[in-house]
């Protein structure tokens, strides 16, 4: 069974250590226009661990998930307040520019967005704007390694500059992964990143997910309960724009200690 | 709730025999459908219609009469032209000297008059003293001189002059046909292609023969260029801000309502409004390629602007996502992979405010970009943006406004040298989508 010591929130005089967590949030509330989409959630997320957010469609899982990489900038009605911390600093802080953190925090969506280039460009776009790559030998070091983090080198080594769109899904949702990865990012969201695959796919994308838990703090939303048991070292489970519990995933689906948390596992309720 | 049971009343009816209701759904999508090829074939019928008006119609602008006869001087015969007061009426007599004679060997026997003649042809004393003079060591040798007949016999081998017409007219007498016909019958008369159209500039009001849309077209040229030049960035760079950058409030909103408007302005409006300030208050040059493009790009900004709009917002949002989600600045995801994307739109959106640009007319009325005969062509026309010129469309509108049949020919020619200069720019515009276009 998986028992972190209970994390505490990093203060500046202290530097983080392996025990402190990867992100610290802190009062979390986001408003969609007139909507408040997330209410006073509070949650520490550990480095080396997945993640995972569960919950009804609709209260606030994917919404939260956006916030840590401030993917809600883009939409001009969210308004996010709270504290947000990664490793200690204020994401929301003015000096801190989203382009930076979001090189940090990679994101994974829910539908495989590879972009309508070669397969090649969509793993080297990332580190081409980062300047990762020296050279182009470099470069094709960077982008294979991905590919083969992304577990889909072997499918796709012969055809680097086909593109990335003529995919399946499946596929698209690895590179998709593995494009996240070659910008070596410190935590990778993915937002309910099997959805759209089917069983086998979703077992590949499972075991890429926990081979990444060796390097990357790994945050997922899933709707699969049964997916975050497979996964997640830690689950939180979110309902009408709440937290409402937050512990090891094993405990979670055993022992809820939230009556609502114990209808929604056993599917009462959601 | 009856106890009438759907299924039951389902399952009676046979697959085999359509029941009321499905005949009805059939047959009004068999006349929606041939509704919509009838509208098909009645626009196939009418563009047919046009494109065979106007090929038929402007056709003889590009071909004209020409007199071609071989003319040899002696030096004797030029010293004592040049020894004459009326130096080109006797290297007119010269001429007719040689035309009778040519008529001779050929045993046609017409007698003609010199006024007949110069009905004809004009009074060529002038363009052969003139080669001559260019080319002294041509004297004594034969040379062979085309000279344009008057619109009338060009008319006349078009079937738009008869005897019958030609009645009472100061120009060309029906008398004189019998000539034209001598001449035709001799192979002296005979239809040439017409280059001069299409490099020449227009001409006098009484000379429809001399008239060419080849200033007009290099007028339209520049004003592409500077439509495209100021109005693609522009636009493009409005349309990227509005719907990338720009936050949605009322001040948005307004700006987008207001290009919208803009959009539907007639265009003489943006006519007035580039007379007033771009020659009144900023003093540019009037009939201007420049001016004229300018108030053009103020036309056709709106159309670029509305249409890569649309082109941007058709790119699905989840590629902005993915360019963002790996770090890319906004500016970065716009103009890495939205723009990209969108360049089919944009183009198409492009292609059609440039097409409306090169259409109009009723602005550059405004500007001083009609009714322009052009003095010292090619040099003066050609050297730059900023000289007086005229627009194709401007020019077809002057022809059709002109008293002299000959120059009826001609604005459907010219229409025929637009319609193929749009068409051209439209082949670029698709050849242009094809390398852009990709799927996602």
């Amino acid at each position: 069974m998986f028992d972190a010591p209970h994390p505490t929130l990093a203060t500046p005089t202290t530097p983080p250590t392996r025990t402190d967590p990867k992100i610290a949030a802190c009062n979390v509330d986001v408003h969609y226009g007139t909507t408040h989409a997330l209410r006073d959630v509070s949650v520490e997320i550990e480095d080396r661990t997945v993640t995972a957010f569960i919950g009804p469609s609709g209260c606030g899982k994917s919404t939260f998930l956006r916030c840590l990489n401030r993917m809600n900038d883009t939409i001009d009605s969210a308004r996010v307040t709270g504290v947000i911390l990664l490793d200690g600093e204020d994401i929301h802080d003015r000096r801190v520019d989203p382009v930076q953190l979001r090189a940090r925090v990679g994101m994974v969506f829910q539908k495989p967005n590879p972009f309508p280039k070669s397969i090649y460009d969509n793993i080297a776009y990332g580190p081409r704007i980062h300047g990762l790559a020296r050279s182009k030998a470099d470069l094709d070091g960077i982008v294979e390694r991905a590919l083969r983090r992304g577990a889909i080198w072997e499918e796709v080594k012969d055809r680097l500059q086909a593109s990335g769109t003529g995919l399946s899904g499946g596929q698209q949702q690895r590179l998709c992964i593995a494009r996240a990865i070659a910008t070596e990012p410190e935590v990778l969201l993915m937002d309910e990143p099997c959805s759209a695959l089917d069983p086998i796919a979703t077992a590949q994308v499972e075991e890429l997910i926990d081979e990444l838990r060796a390097s990357y703090s790994v945050v997922i939303v899933t709707h699969s309960m049964q997916q975050a048991a497979r996964v997640s070292q830690k689950t939180a489970f979110f309902h009408m724009g709440r937290l409402v519990e937050y512990d090891a995933t094993s405990k979670i689906f055993t022992n809820p200690e939230d009556a609502r948390t114990e209808s929604y596992i056993t599917g009462r309720i959601g | 709730m009856t106890d009438m049971n759907p299924d039951k009343a389902r399952r009676s009816a046979s697959l085999h025999r359509p029941d009321a209701r499905t005949r009805r759904r059939n047959a009004a999508e068999k006349r929606f459908r041939a509704c919509g090829l009838a509208a098909i074939l009645l626009g196939l019928f009418f563009l047919l219609v046009l494109v065979a008006t106007i090929l038929r119609n402007g056709a003889p602008a590009f071909t004209r009469t020409v007199l071609e006869i071989e003319l040899t001087l002696s030096p004797a015969q030029v010293d004592a032209a040049e020894a004459e007061v009326f130096k080109t009426r006797a290297y007119a007599q010269l001429f007719i000297a040689a035309l009778q004679d040519q008529l001779e060997t050929r045993g046609l026997d017409v007698a003609f008059d010199a006024g007949a003649l110069e009905r004809i042809v004009g009074q060529p004393g002038g363009t052969i003293r003139a080669h001559f003079q260019a080319n002294p060591g041509q004297i004594g040798e034969p040379v062979v001189f085309e000279l344009a007949a008057s619109s009338r016999v060009d008319g006349y081998f078009n079937g738009r002059v008869s005897r019958a017409t030609l009645q009472d007219s100061r120009f060309l007498q029906a008398s004189d046909l019998d000539l034209v016909d001598a001449l035709a019958d001799a192979g002296i008369l005979r239809r040439a292609f017409n280059l001069t159209f299409l490099t020449g500039a227009d001409s006098g009001v009484d000379n429809p023969g001399g008239a060419g849309i080849g200033a007009a077209l290099v007028g339209s040229v520049y004003m592409m260029f500077v439509v495209l030049a100021l109005a693609l960035p522009i636009g493009i760079a409005a349309s990227i801000h509005l719907e990338e950058f720009a936050p949605k409030n009322r001040v948005t909103d307004l700006i987008e309502v207001t290009i919208s408007n803009l959009a539907a302005v007639p265009s003489i409006v943006f006519g007035i409004l580039g007379l007033a300030v771009f020659i009144q208050v900023l003093h540019l040059p009037q009939s201007a390629p420049l001016v004229g493009g300018l108030v053009l790009t103020l036309m056709t900004l709106p159309t670029i602007i509305i249409s890569t709009r649309a082109a941007l917002k058709a790119v699905p949002p989840s590629v902005r996502d993915a360019a963002l989600g790996v770090g890319a600045s906004q500016m970065q995801a716009v103009f890495h992979h939205v723009l990209p994307l969108a360049m089919p739109g944009i183009l198409t959106g492009t292609i059609i405010g440039l097409a409306q640009a090169l259409g109009e007319t009723a602005p550059l009325l405004l500007i001083g970009m009609v009714g322009f005969v052009a003095r010292g062509y090619p040099e003066g026309v050609v050297a730059g943006f900023t000289e007086p010129n005229s627009a194709m469309p401007a020019q077809i509108y002057t022809w059709a406004a002109r008293a002299d049949a000959g120059f009826y020919d001609k604005a459907w020619g010219g229409i025929i040298v637009l319609l193929v200069f749009l068409l051209t720019m439209n082949l670029i515009a698709i050849l242009l989508r094809r390398r852009f276009e990709r799927r996602w």
